[in-house]
């Protein structure tokens, strides 16, 4: 008969059974290639058809690559030296780099806006790593300011005139919140609109009269390539978390009026294309507008693709505060932390880093968008391919222009996606 | 009558020399309703709160006795009728409010820790912030009651990394770190694994020794035995009787209470 103890149901146990090691099977190589690729007949048909796909698509664009061509004066020489073989003409990039990256800024200048871009990593880096000194994010707090002076120049007191404005709407809240906090509020917001309206232009002029200190100035229409990508891109990025974090706030509040101007704003953005928004800034904002006043094609643009971005951001943001437990919100409110301090120490980070993912696609996104000005008329990369094609000497090369667009923009939106991802790992608490 | 059966045994001797209650009235509720929608989930409330009382809320689940303990720190509103807490009356006014909330410490059913704060951050939290504390002296308050609710070792691990009977302890100290002068409990051990509310139910049993006044929603009768001086069952949104535990438990007098008691001490 069987074992008899087996059958029973009281069991004791009268020794513990020592750990083991795995059974030995096939190591290395020779089980990785059994285990990934040819684990049964199915899997195996699937990895040889993608061996020819993979052989087929080398042959197909590697001689294309091997016979790159980088030094030429036009297509035609790249053809005469590459005698009939196939090959890449990649001399245009060699011929135009600096148009694709800067478009029409003059080559003198260049400097400027590479050292712009210099410092955007210095001023970014205090804001990505938390390990750097916090005495750095005071550089980040000015560069708006340097950044716009070094890539459209002029007057210095410009740009220092608008960074007062912001001075004093910090001087005139710290003063008035002594005497009432919603005074405070208001007297943050009304200060620099009146300083801005009133004395930032009579500062400018005195001052400049005074002490003619700046760049040398540089106008929109000069600007193009990847240099209006970036400045696009960049300025929309960083204005678009902030609005959208109002923009989401405002669309959970209690208050109707609050709720409904959000909601509106929200909806109509995203029901419309981008496209259109751009045709608004670049051809109808005008119209509306007191006659007389003109303001930047770029800023116009830069606005519209914030705002766009903006509404998009509210709703990812709304998506990572509906993930939040309500007990966070009660524990806050139990603690005594009113509606500011509880956003801004309990439920933003952590709505924030449940969103991450989102933003950042909608970061990618805008960044990617911004191509799109090519249709109002802005030479950005797709649109300065467009001109140099239609310079005698490069007419007809498409491939390695858009390679080198691409390759441009992959790397950005690459660099952004990595970021994303070492950020989440950082904030990760919850050790699941 | 019936001996009670002292769940997860309070195994030591409670030391009730500080547990004395004054004359001075903490909570002060009259005529108190509140509706959610058109359910009228508390009713005609009437209650006051001494200074240094032990009070224990139990009652059947829907009885609204968390409903009547968030009212007193307004996480619910009421709708009508009066609660004044510390000499402050609830309103809408914001100010009242949060005075009264920095007053009382809230403890919560699922601890409600924030996830992404250390352990000693959820504790200097509120002190830093609402009370402007100075961060070393926070400090200094939130290593003192971790090591009353005695886990001054896990400050600087994550809420996620401690054990849920832990984590409660640290929602008590986070609470206690604003020097309240009331305590609420809701249901602080009804998320706990057995083993781990007698940790939890200890460090409350400490907190009354040392005099504060507490108001505990909770289904655990031998605290409510060994430390409340006054326990209050409701049933469908009313107070249906108050005694101290000693007559409480063994001559309840409405039927509703005896039913009750029968379901919960019955097994």
């Amino acid at each position: 008969m069987s074992n008899i103890e087996s059958q029973t149901i009281a069991y004791v146990r009268d020794t513990m059974l020592p750990e083991q090691d795995p059974p030995l099977i096939e190591s290395g190589a020779i089980k990785w290639l059994r285990e990934n690729l040819f684990s049964g007949w199915f899997n195996t048909l699937l990895t040889l058809l993608s061996l020819v796909i993979i052989w087929w698509s080398v042959a197909a664009i590697g001689p294309w690559l091997w016979n790159m061509v980088w030094n030429a004066g036009s297509l035609r020489e790249c053809r005469e030296i590459l005698a009939g073989a196939e090959g890449a003409c990649f001399a245009v990039i060699n011929d135009r780099w600096h148009q694709l990256l800067f478009g029409f800024y003059p080559p003198a200048l260049y400097w400027r806006p590479v050292l712009a871009l210099v410092l955007l990593f210095v001023a970014l880096a205090p804001i990505l790593f938390p390990d750097l000194p916090r005495k750095l994010l005071w550089f980040s707090a000015i560069y708006p300011f340097v950044a716009y002076h070094l890539l459209w120049g002029g007057s210095v007191w410009l740009p220092v005139g608008a960074a007062l404005g912001f001075v004093a709407g910090a001087v005139a809240f710290v003063l008035v919140r002594r005497i009432n906090g919603l005074a405070a509020i208001f007297a943050a917001v009304l200060a620099p609109v009146f300083w801005w309206l009133f004395l930032a232009a009579p500062f400018d002029s005195t001052m400049s009269s005074v002490l003619p200190w700046g760049l040398e100035f540089v106008r929109s229409d000069r600007f193009g390539g990847f240099l209006i990508s970036l400045v696009i891109g960049i300025t929309g990025i960083s204005l678009s978390l902030p609005l959208g974090i109002l923009l989401a706030l405002g669309r959970q509040s209690d208050m109707v009026f609050l709720k409904s101007v959000c909601v509106i704003f929200i909806e109509f953005i995203r029901g419309v294309p981008l496209i259109t928004l751009l045709f608004t800034a670049s051809l109808l904002l005008n119209y509306f507008l007191p006659p007389g006043t003109s303001f930047d094609l770029i800023l116009r643009v830069i606005i519209m693709v914030t705002l766009f971005a903006a509404a998009y951001m509210a709703e990812v943001i709304r998506g990572g505060l509906a993930a939040l437990p309500r007990g966070q919100y009660e524990a806050a409110d139990a603690l005594g932390l009113d509606y500011w301090k509880a956003q801004r120490l309990i439920i933003m980070p952590q709505a924030l880093k449940v969103s991450i993912p989102g933003i950042v696609n909608t970061f990618i996104g805008l960044f990617k968008d911004t191509t799109l000005v090519v249709f109002i008329g802005l030479l950005d990369p797709i649109g300065l391919s467009n001109a140099i094609r239609a310079s005698t000497d490069w007419q007809g090369i498409y491939w390695e222009l858009f390679i080198f667009i691409g390759v441009l923009f992959f790397v950005f939106c690459f660099g952004i996606s990595r970021y994303s991802m070492y950020l989440e790992r950082r904030l990760k608490t919850d050790h699941k | 009558m019936t001996d009670i059966a002292i769940e997860h045994g309070i195994d030591r001797k409670i030391d009730t020399s500080q547990m004395k209650v004054t004359d001075e009235v903490a909570i002060q509720i009259t005529d108190m309703n509140k509706w959610f929608g058109s359910f009228h989930v508390l009713r005609d409330i009437n209650m006051t709160v001494n200074q240094g009382e032990r009070i224990v809320v139990c009652g059947p689940s829907g009885s609204g006795k968390s409903t009547l303990i968030r009212c007193i720190n307004r996480l619910e509103e009421h709708q009508s009728g009066q609660i004044i807490v510390d000499g402050t009356e609830l309103t809408s006014d914001i100010k009242n409010i949060d005075k009264v909330r920095s007053e009382v410490g809230m403890v919560f059913q699922h601890f409600n820790l924030f996830p992404h704060l250390t352990i000693l951050e959820n504790c200097t939290l509120a002190p830093i912030w609402v009370r402007k504390t100075p961060k070393k002296e926070a400090d200094e308050i939130a290593m003192h009651f971790l090591e009353k609710v005695k886990i001054p070792e896990q400050a600087l691990k994550y809420p996620g990394q401690l054990s849920g009977g832990q984590q409660q302890r640290v929602a008590i100290a986070r609470s206690l770190c604003m020097r309240p002068r009331i305590m609420l409990f809701d249901e602080p051990t009804s998320a706990l694994d057995p083993e781990m509310i007698k940790e939890v139910l200890d460090t409350m049993i400490q907190l009354a020794e040392e005099g504060m006044t507490m108001i505990c929603v909770t289904h655990e009768m031998g605290f409510a035995q060994a430390v409340a001086n006054r326990v209050i069952f409701m049933d469908q949104g009313q107070i249906v009787e108050q005694n101290t535990p000693s007559e409480f438990f063994r001559n309840p007098q409405s039927d509703r209470t005896k039913l009750f008691l029968s379901q919960i001490l019955g097994h």
